[in-house]
């Protein structure tokens, strides 16, 4: 242990994190690099995502990096103006279940008791869903929108922050510094927002990792099968599945560059979890 | 004790099956379209629509809705499916071992490859190895099964036309064994008929490795999980002072250990891979349950749709059932200071 | 028939490397007791494990020997050393439960080692492995046989390991904090069972432990390990007369036992002057506690009464489960009593339910250091902000003012400044008991509820923080509730001194006559477990 202290302010903190794990470092590269695309990259494509042009299912080239598809469209610029939609959609559904799971994992887990048993046996009904199903289920019912798809996402998603939290809470429910509170004239609520919550935040980062990735793959999923996002709008799983007609003529291109870059994503929303954890954990702070 | 844990287990079991009715019933009213519209026909008038949905009983209150609902379910009538013109129940039934096989098959494949990848992993933890570990199985998860199932049909079938034609569970050549179990494997084997055996073997590798490779991740990071923790225990430390071999105390003490948060993880899993059946099904054009509902989806063919999420649910409160009583068999401490 | 020399191992960590072993010289002779006493972090049981070659990941024996028989364990290999472990050298270890395979029958786990070490066939295992048990004093062994490590006690648990460890006749046995985690009359049992035993096999024992009362009671010849070396080593006697090592002297003066005086814990201590006593300031009438067990309703308490004047300080005895810490938590207003009234300064505190006592006027006048240091700081709060707490919620003070009582309270338990912007994990155990206790005080309390504060530190760090508690009772005229399951430490503080049993005081009196005249059997039973001093 070396004499520094924490006056050495958060940002450092990061920087140290980042120096610890290369894994961390280029997985925060990665996303810097997709955060561009979504800020910039619908005024940076070359071409138009939405124009139809005559050279239809052209391969790879220079004039057209992923070549082009059965319309003439660009496959480049379709793939790149497209994450700005599937970041949306998954920042959005992460946030809202982050927040909705927060408030239920504590209530659950700081008060026990029937407000325990209730929510338990509702995320319980939720879980007993194969989720996909039931993010299906939802977004046919409430129609096809995509603010629909970002509810069925955090719907399918809240159980997993409300369970993590719950679990976190109620082991600390009674630790030493929650009692030392206590005693030092806080309220309850105050108890459970501030001093047992933060403590919840790096494995729930670790979640919220896995649900970006899940998120985006959900959104994708069900464009595949023809729910929520239409054509044609450029979004990855609706340039995939309309690429799967044209693979068994050899045509790759239509489906494997928006596939990758879909994975792409995905891959670096998973890697960033350990990261996110260790920059809100504290103890990893020397 | 054990007899009144599971009783304890099964009684809670129902509220899950009640709220799994209730959200399936209130998804279905909320399903766009109007079903006495559709039932009517194209021709009908205002008056014709309205007796058609008198006698759907869509008139009624929601509540007596409900009842009448809960009551066609217990009684086996699940409604008629506009696309098929069949019972839903027995579509479901007819369609059901074929993604069943499918699902099974890949867990059994992707628990395989990753329990041994997770203890791998755990047996040497930071070495390069984890970390390739680590990795492959992250690109694994965040490869969409969709997309897996297109590249794999591209390569082994397009490019290397070694993998038969992705158009259901055999080929046209073969002819369907009579049915037993439904699981074509099984039923062909019993049949003694390896010819269709290989046939129906031949389909199923690459929608199974599409859904395996989706799969491996969860389990192989639990097992590493799993394993570190049963590994750094105080009680290893214990058998490795006795002098039991290495072998020994990774596998027989360890392991053993281990394996019961990942049966507990295989639940989650498990989810995940019906989820994922849905669109392998579609890719593979596998005549499953997946396939029926995204077909009926398109279709608004909703007393299909809400059939396949009610069995899907049902299928899947079933299972999670049979794993925490496969967890109290093999975890001695459950029943006693049960949580 | 053991001989380690120059033994140095490195642990590669994530702050570089560490040295925790460096450079040691040990033998011991057949049949001989030897112990190895150190503080955490001295490397007495990394050298333990080094032996075995049992080390955790990233450790690491960089040189030496050992020398058993004549066989270098260093040099061995694994196949040859595992032949060594269970049946030439056995090791026992700190905490029993954990220690057993928890999904596999004791018996099996015993007929493991038997079989692994051709000691026992398919046949005779069962048999052999409930001769095991029973050679450890294990009553209806053959039952037992059966049971999981869930189903059985600490102290029976231990006896299994024991049963484990010797079932293959081993000639050394190296015990690693073997009763640390046990209650006292526990620990004394499973002590005198090892002497048994390696009377009878005439069999080497090495005991490393934190105690060095309990290691003068049962060693022949003692080591006392501190930052990886040896500093001193000799006979029990020889080292509590004469030490000639400063840390040995430190750590024979901090080593408490009954008869010793608070100063004399420390090197050059003074004793800090007792507080005039007054009026009753608390007053415990008949509390009961009751709760919803899986099985029934519990009584954790049973009736408990006392008085504690102004100035006291009570001694709160007990072993883990009697009860004490719910009288101190339902004191402390942090949960209710099923029946009977608690009254602070006259009038009742269970007026007010404990949910919304954080608002009544008497919460700054209560309150409590508690057991855990680590635990018991949030883990996201420097000390600063973490004895600033309650000063933010009750004091009502502006930030400079609380900023000028925050180093006040530092200087008072002798915190130093520059540590206030540390986290919790940045702090040592010491300086996170006195973080506590300054989060205690920081309200100006008139009584200070005191849970164990000082049973997860180190003897020596002991001694400063119960010095310390003396001297701030003396200057800041408090009144304390001590509780404890260390009668040697509590009759050192405190004036008064009840012994509690099964949610009931069995004893209360004069911290004098309590010690020296007990009147009830399990008074006896407590005293009895203490380690003599060494004479």
């Amino acid at each position: 242990m070396t004499g520094t202290t924490q006056s050495h302010g958060f940002a450092s903190h990061v920087g140290h994190v980042m120096r610890q794990n290369p894994v961390t470092m280029i997985a925060f590269g990665m996303l810097g690099l997709l955060v561009f695309c979504a800020v910039f990259g619908p005024a940076l494509v070359p071409h138009d995502p939405l124009a139809s042009g005559a050279r239809i299912l052209q391969p790879p080239s220079g004039e057209h990096w992923f070549g082009t598809d059965h319309l003439g469209r660009d496959v480049f610029s379709r793939v790149i103006v497209a994450t700005r939609l599937d970041m949306v959609i998954s920042v959005g559904a992460v946030a809202l279940s982050f927040v909705a799971g927060a408030i239920l994992g504590c209530a659950a887990g700081y008060w026990g008791g029937w407000p325990d048993a209730v929510i338990s046996r509702g995320l319980d009904m939720i879980m007993a869903f194969p989720l996909f199903v039931l993010a299906m289920g939802i977004v046919a019912a409430l129609g096809n929108t995509v603010e629909n798809v970002i509810y069925a996402t955090a719907v399918i998603n809240t159980p997993f922050y409300a369970r993590v939290v719950r679990a976190e809470v109620n082991i600390r429910r009674e630790a030493g510094f929650v009692q030392a509170a206590r005693l030092a004239g806080n309220s309850d609520l105050r108890i459970v927002a501030l001093h047992i919550f933060p403590n919840a935040l790096p494995p729930m980062m670790v979640q919220v990792s896995l649900n970006m990735g899940w998120a985006v793959l959900n959104a994708a999923g069900l464009s595949f099968i023809g729910l929520g996002v239409r054509p044609p709008t450029p979004e990855w799983g609706i340039m995939v599945a309309e690429g799967a007609n044209y693979i068994i003529s050899g045509e790759w291109w239509l489906a494997v560059f928006p596939g990758l870059w879909l994975m792409f994503a995905v891959f670096t929303f998973n890697l960033l979890g350990d990261g996110l954890r260790d920059i809100v954990d504290p103890r990893q702070r020397r | 004790m054990r007899a009144r844990l599971v009783g304890a287990r099964l009684l809670q079991a129902i509220p899950v099956v009640i709220g799994v009715v209730v959200i399936t019933f209130v998804l279905t009213r909320a399903l766009p379209g109007d079903p006495a519209v559709y039932f009517a026909g194209d021709a009908a008038d205002e008056a014709s629509i309205q007796q058609v949905r008198e006698q759907l009983g869509l008139d009624a209150p929601l509540p007596q809705q409900f009842i009448r609902y809960v009551g066609d379910l217990l009684r086996g009538d699940w409604g008629n499916s506009l696309s098929t013109g069949q019972p839903v129940l027995s579509d479901l039934a007819r369609r059901l071992p074929a993604s069943l096989e499918l699902t099974l098959i890949a867990l059994l494949l992707s628990c395989a490859i990753a329990i041994p990848l997770g203890v791998m992993a755990a047996t040497r933890p930071g070495s390069w190895r984890d970390h390739l570990c680590r990795v492959l199985v992250t690109a694994g998860v965040s490869l969409p099964t969709f997309f897996t199932g297109i590249l794999l049909i591209y390569v082994f079938y397009y490019l290397l036309d070694i993998a038969p034609s992705p158009l259901g569970r055999l080929d046209f050549l073969y002819i369907e064994p009579a049915p037993v179990t439904g699981f074509y494997l099984i039923d062909s084997a019993l049949a003694g008929d390896w010819d269709t055996f290989g046939g129906a073997a031949r389909q199923l590798v690459l929608p199974a490795i599409t859904m395996a490779i989706f799969t491996l991740a969860p389990i192989a990071r639990m097992t590493r999980a799993a394993m570190l923790q049963a590994l750094s225990s105080d009680f290893i430390r214990t058998a490795r002072a006795a002098g039991l071999p290495r072998g020994r105390i990774v596998y027989g003490y360890a392991l053993r250990n281990a394996l019961l948060p990942v049966v507990t993880t295989l639940g989650m899993v498990f989810s995940f891979a019906l989820g994922a059946n849905v669109l392998v099904e579609k890719v593979f054009a596998w005549p499953g349950i997946g396939s029926y509902a995204v077909d009926a989806l398109v279709a608004s063919d909703y007393a299909a749709v809400q059939g396949f999420v009610l069995a899907m649910a049902l299928l899947f409160v079933t299972l999670n059932l049979i794993i925490d009583l496969l967890y109290a068999v093999i975890d001695p401490r459950i029943g006693f200071d049960a949580t | 028939m053991l001989r380690i020399a120059d033994l140095r191992v490195r642990f590669a960590t994530r702050n570089g490397p560490v040295d925790a072993v460096r450079g040691i010289d040990l033998s011991l002779g057949n049949g001989e007791t030897l112990g190895i006493v150190g503080e955490s972090g001295s490397g007495k049981s990394v050298t333990a494990f080094s032996i075995l070659r049992i080390l955790d990941q990233g450790g690491e024996i960089v040189s030496g020997a050992v020398r058993y028989g004549g066989m270098d364990l260093r040099q061995a290999s694994e196949r040859d050393l595992n032949d060594i472990r269970g049946r030439e050298i056995s090791m026992i270890f700190q905490n029993p439960r954990a220690a057993l395979n928890p999904i596999r029958k004791v018996g099996h786990q015993i007929e493991d080692v038997l079989r692994q070490h051709a000691q026992a066939t398919r046949q005779d295992a069962r048999a052999k492995a409930i001769a095991a048990l029973e050679e450890v004093q294990i009553k209806d062994a053959a039952a037992r046989y059966h049971a999981y490590p869930f189903e059985l006690s600490g102290g029976m648990c231990q006896r299994i390991v024991i049963a484990l460890a010797l079932a293959c006749r081993p000639r050394l046995l190296i015990a690693d904090e073997p009763t640390t985690s046990l209650d006292v009359t526990t620990q004394k049992t499973v002590m005198d069972l090892i002497r048994t035993l390696a009377r009878d096999r005439k069999m080497g024992v090495i005991l490393i432990t934190h105690d060095l009362g309990l290691a003068g009671q049962y060693c022949d010849r003692l080591v006392v390990m501190k930052d990886g070396q040896i500093v001193e080593s000799g006979t029990p006697a020889d080292l509590s007369r004469a030490p000639t090592h400063p840390y040995t002297r430190r750590l024979v003066a901090a080593t408490p036992h009954p008869g010793k005086k608070l100063h004399q814990l420390v090197v050059d201590g003074t004793p800090a002057p007792i507080p005039a006593r007054g009026e009753v300031l608390l007053s415990v009438r008949d509390v009961t506690k009751t709760y919803a067990g899986k099985s029934g309703p519990v009584d954790a308490l049973r009736g408990v009464s006392f008085d504690l004047p102004q100035g006291g300080c009570l001694g709160l005895v007990g072993e883990s489960g009697s009860g004490k810490s719910t009288v101190s938590s339902i004191i402390a207003r942090l949960q209710d009593a099923s029946g009977g009234d608690v009254l602070f300064q006259g009038q009742s505190l269970c007026d007010v339910p404990a949910s919304r006592f954080s608002r009544d006027p008497r919460r700054p006048l209560i309150q409590m250091v508690f057991q855990d240091a680590t635990d018991s700081l949030n883990p996201r709060q420097t000390a600063s902000q973490a004895i600033a707490e309650p000063l933010r919620r009750l004091g009502g003070l502006r930030a400079g003012a609380r900023r000028d009582r925050v180093h006040e309270l530092a200087e008072q338990v002798g915190l130093p400044a520059n540590l206030l912007t540390r986290l919790p994990h940045q702090l040592s155990g010491g300086q996170k008991a006195r973080v506590g206790i300054a989060r205690a005080l920081a309200v100006s309390p008139r009584l200070l509820i005191l849970d164990e504060p000082t049973a997860a530190l180190d003897v020596s760090i002991q001694a400063l923080v119960l010095n310390l508690l003396a001297d701030l009772r003396h200057r800041l005229d408090l009144t304390y509730l001590f509780v404890s399951h260390d009668l040697s430490v509590v009759q050192m503080l405190c004036d008064t001194v009840a012994v509690m049993r099964r949610g009931q005081i069995v004893e209360f009196g004069a911290t004098e006559q309590v010690l020296n005249t007990p009147a009830d059997s399990y008074t006896r039973q407590l005293l009895d477990a203490v380690p003599q001093p060494i004479v």
